[in-house]
């Protein structure tokens, strides 16, 4: 056993493997079967970093943004676990809860698309505007949820 | 130089259209609120029918006790004994809305009554919403259609008839609400800003405080959005999104199939596709099981009958018996939006070029309005707007293409031609303020008029230059310069024939008050105040406690002008209740005494047409009384009042017919009128002529016979037994027995 890493596994191994395919018995599937499923993480796992090393390259102002969105997500599950454990009594609070998260995320995304640079639509929106538009519609949105709770 | 010339004309001209646009937009608000004052000029500034005196009486109520002590309302005097929640189940936009422009007029030392403000509102917002129909329009098609559709709907008759000088219901202000959020939608989707975003939100709410239609609008717009998503040509990106997340699906399933061997592939497939059958399916089953949880798949009964139109006819009869909620007749669309109703197919097809979101909006809008006012009366009032928007733009595109030939064709055409076709390109710089003119737009720009494409234009513009002209000649349509005469001539007439039709339709079918009615005769003019009669005897002549039965029609009039206390009214929220009065009405004398005795109820009041002819009386709703009360109280059965399918009054009535109550307080001493006692409305001189009551006495007729108030005769002092035929006094032994059946409740 040795540990992986993705270079040489991604061109290799399609090579190694027919070998294999070829050279087992019907006995020793298993452990083809088993090699299959660690190089389906492997390959999981290639795509993951793939993932991560475009993430890195996005500007910090979005990352943080994609971070509120993740927190009021996060949140809202928070309450749908716990209205699950303890009960939906009172149900104007727990849908004020769950709107407020979800409302802002969604507001946050908005926001998120209107000052993202490479978005052509909104090449000409300077964003404090769209902030100064994501500060007022969460005020209106908090108003209403305030006024729900009750 | 002849640049700048041309370019200072074009501003010139462009200002000349912007203040000539304003002054027709002020004389459209003048016009709407001007061609709803018939009623008042005709009769008096008082409230009509039936539902505006419940607002106006919670209106009062408002202004004289402040906002906090409406809202905790809990009004005694209706629904005796039950009362009624006012403050937790009223729409409390129309109210809030009068009461505060009476407010604001009262603290501007401007002393309007209530009942004025509250008189004049619906005309007031009925100019609003024509601006918004011109804002709205404006959105979609440019400034020319949107006047036209303004003007169109300052006067289309179905709005009329809801919003008239006196009509104080909630639709007055619930149009405006609607089109106004229809145009911060639009505006929303036109330039992508939050901003416009809460706006919408807001006025949507202001809706949703006014009206029950608004339902309406939050289930158009998300299956607008549905179309917009759906449809390719909304967003120029998403083709290539869709292709960008299928190039990546294809080109890892390849990947992973080149590692795979074939059968862990087909595993892998089959992982995947069961996860996700999996998640849809267990999504699906909660969905279903909330859904059947609720006995009506949680629709309420209202919301069925729109879907399915026969739905009310056979389980909810009073859903079926309030008159609003039958189906128009054909003639009814052809009376209340006249021409527009041919002139909606041509703006649908006028829509479709070119096609953008705000057109795909409008063009959904007007078809489910459509579906829906094909099953309610009521709805025609949603079709109207929509109605007024398509004819605005079919009119206006049909001007422009005939105007456009004419302009072509005259003697002067060919310097014309060029200057235009110079003053095209220089168009699409200024063309980014409000009061675009779509004509020459709409070869040049794109239909998203926004700030921000003003770089984007100026840049095109040099492009544009010399193309423009070939695209003149590719793309508008010259007519026949007679042709095109003889056409706009022909417009103008057809729009002549519409405003004629509406100030006819204003003035005469839908300016009825209907608690004053009027006929000419040849001695002129004659006034039946026969209800204002009524309720001003009821108010001066009984206890202010006194508890007053009547058919639900008659509960908000009563209370709001008599100010008595009533057992049903207009709201009919409990069925139960609504059945008992029917049941007593329909009972004979001593039953009916039992039930409106257990109401505690003193004076009963029933509305009588046959004098004078009257047609929406008591014994025409008869039907009601005895279909709502036989739903709940069994022993009332249906063909006991029918003699071969008919409701009948003469003397083939049905015995049943002739000893229940509403006939006997109906009839009662008619005969004495002309001697042969002859129902005017029935057309037939009625069966039984000659009867004494026993239980009621009579306390009041109106001077037509039209409303007739009878008290509860209280229970005698000594009781006569049945079996003595002689008037001695009972034995106390069958007097108490007597007592003891008398209080027995037939309802346990």
């Amino acid at each position: 056993m040795r540990s992986a890493s993705e270079h040489d596994k991604v061109e290799g191994f399609p090579v190694h493997f027919a070998l294999n395919l070829v050279l087992v018995s019907s006995e020793s599937r298993s452990k083809v079967l088993l090699a299959m499923a660690r190089s389906t993480s492997k390959d999981a796992q290639a795509l993951l970093h793939s993932f991560r090393s475009a993430y890195a390259a996005t500007p910090t102002n979005l990352k943080i943004i994609d971070l509120y969105v993740g927190f009021a997500v996060f949140t809202a599950l928070i309450q749908i676990a716990y209205i699950a454990i303890v009960g939906s009594f009172p149900f104007n609070a727990f849908l004020s809860g769950l709107l407020s998260c979800i409302g802002t995320a969604v507001l946050a995304v908005c926001l998120r698309i209107q000052v993202n640079r490479e978005n052509k639509e909104f090449k000409d929106l300077p964003p404090e505007r769209a902030f100064a538009d994501f500060v007022l519609c969460n005020l209106v949105l908090h108003l209403v949820i305030m006024n729900f709770l009750g | 130089m002849a640049a700048s010339e041309t370019s200072k004309e074009t501003i010139l001209r462009y200002a000349f259209g912007n203040v000539l646009s304003f002054f027709i937009l002020v004389l459209i608000g003048v016009l709407a609120f001007s061609i709803r004052l018939f009623s008042v000029i005709k009769y008096e500034s008082v409230i009509h029918e039936f539902d505006p005196y419940f607002n106006y009486r919670v209106t009062q109520y408002l202004t004289k006790n402040g906002i906090y002590d409406f809202w905790n309302w809990f009004d005694d005097r209706t629904w005796y004994p039950l009362g009624r929640v006012i403050g937790g189940t009223v729409y409390p936009g129309l109210t809030l809305t009068a009461g505060t422009i009476w407010w604001l007029l009262s603290s501007l030392n401007i002393p309007l009554s209530v009942e004025t403000v509250c008189v004049f509102t619906a005309p007031i917002f009925s100019a609003f919403a024509s601006w918004a129909t011109y804002l709205l329009t404006k959105e979609v098609k440019g400034a020319g259609a949107g006047l036209m559709a303004a003007a169109l709907l300052a006067m289309v008759p179905s709005y009329i008839s809801r919003s008239v000088a006196g009509s104080y219901d909630n639709e007055a202000v619930a149009i405006f609400a609607l089109i106004f959020t229809f145009y911060l939608y639009i505006k929303t989707l036109n330039t992508g800003s939050l901003f416009y975003a809460t706006l919408n939100a807001i006025a949507y709410f202001y809706m949703v405080c006014s009206w029950g239609g608004y339902t309406f609008i939050i289930n158009l717009i998300p299956m607008h959005v549905l179309l917009c998503i759906v449809t390719v040509m909304t967003s120029e990106h998403f083709a290539s999104f869709l292709v960008f997340i299928i190039i990546h699906v294809v080109a890892l399933v390849y990947y992973i199939k080149g590692i795979l061997s074939p059968k862990m592939f087909k595993v892998a497939v089959t992982f995947v596709v069961s996860i996700g059958v999996v998640v849809c399916g267990a999504v699906l089953a909660v969905l279903i099981a909330l859904v059947a949880s609720s006995p009506t798949k949680g629709w309420s009964g209202r919301s069925l009958s729109l879907l399915d139109p026969t739905y009310a006819s056979k389980y909810i009869p009073i859903i079926a018996s309030v008159s609003e909620h039958q189906p128009p007749t054909w003639p009814s669309y052809f009376m209340d939006i006249n021409v527009l109703a041919f002139l909606v197919p041509a703006g649908i097809i006028a829509c479709f070029s070119p096609l953008s979101d705000a057109s795909s909006f409008v063009i959904l809008y007007i078809v489910t309005s459509v579906y829906f006012s094909g099953v309610m009366v009521r709805l025609m009032l949603v079709l109207a707007p929509a109605a007024c928007i398509m004819s605005g733009i079919a009119l206006s595109a049909a001007f422009d293409v005939f105007t456009r030939s004419i302009k072509f064709q005259l003697p002067g055409a060919t310097e014309n031609s060029e200057r235009d076709a110079g003053e095209t390109s220089s168009n699409s710089v200024v063309a980014q303020n409000d009061v675009a003119k779509t004509e020459k737009n709409e070869d040049a720009v794109k239909e998203r008029p926004s700030k921000k494409n003003r770089k984007k234009e100026k840049e095109k513009e040099n492009v544009e230059k010399p193309s423009v002209k070939s695209q003149i000649k590719k793309k508008l349509l010259i007519l026949p310069l007679e042709a095109s005469i003889i056409a706009i001539f022909l417009l103008v007439l057809l729009g002549a024939f519409y405003v004629v039709h509406c100030v006819w339709a204003a003035a005469e079918a839908y300016s009825a008050p209907s608690i004053v009615l009027t006929s000419h005769s040849q001695d002129g003019l004659h006034v039946f105040d026969d209800f204002r009669e009524a309720y001003a005897w009821l108010s001066h002549n009984t206890e202010v406690d006194d508890k007053v039965a009547s058919w639900w029609d008659y509960g908000y009039q009563t209370t709001a002008m008599a100010n008595r206390t009533v057992i049903v009214d207009n709201n009919t929220w409990n069925n139960t209740h609504i059945a008992t009065v029917g049941t007593a009405m329909s009972s004979p004398e001593k039953a009916a005494w039992e039930i409106f005795n257990s109401l505690d109820v003193k004076y009963v009041l029933v509305v009588f047409g046959g004098l004078v002819g009257y047609p929406s009386d008591d014994i025409n709703k008869f039907l009601w009384m005895v279909r709502i009360g036989g739903g709940v109280f069994p022993h009332i059965k249906e063909p006991d009042y029918l003699r071969d399918g008919q409701y009948r009054i003469d003397s083939q009535a049905t015995p049943t017919m002739l000893n229940c109550l509403m006939y006997k307080l109906s009839y009662y001493r008619f005969v004495e009128t002309d001697g042969k006692a002859f129902d005017r409305v029935r057309r037939t001189e009625i069966g039984k002529k000659y009867f004494k009551l026993t239980h009621f006495e009579e306390v009041f007729t109106t001077h037509h016979w039209m409303v007739r108030i009878y008290k509860l005769k209280p229970p005698k002092n000594r009781i006569r037994g049945r079996a003595k035929k002689s008037k001695s006094k009972a034995s106390s032994t069958t007097g108490t027995k007597r007592i003891g059946t008398k209080k027995k409740n037939p309802w346990h």
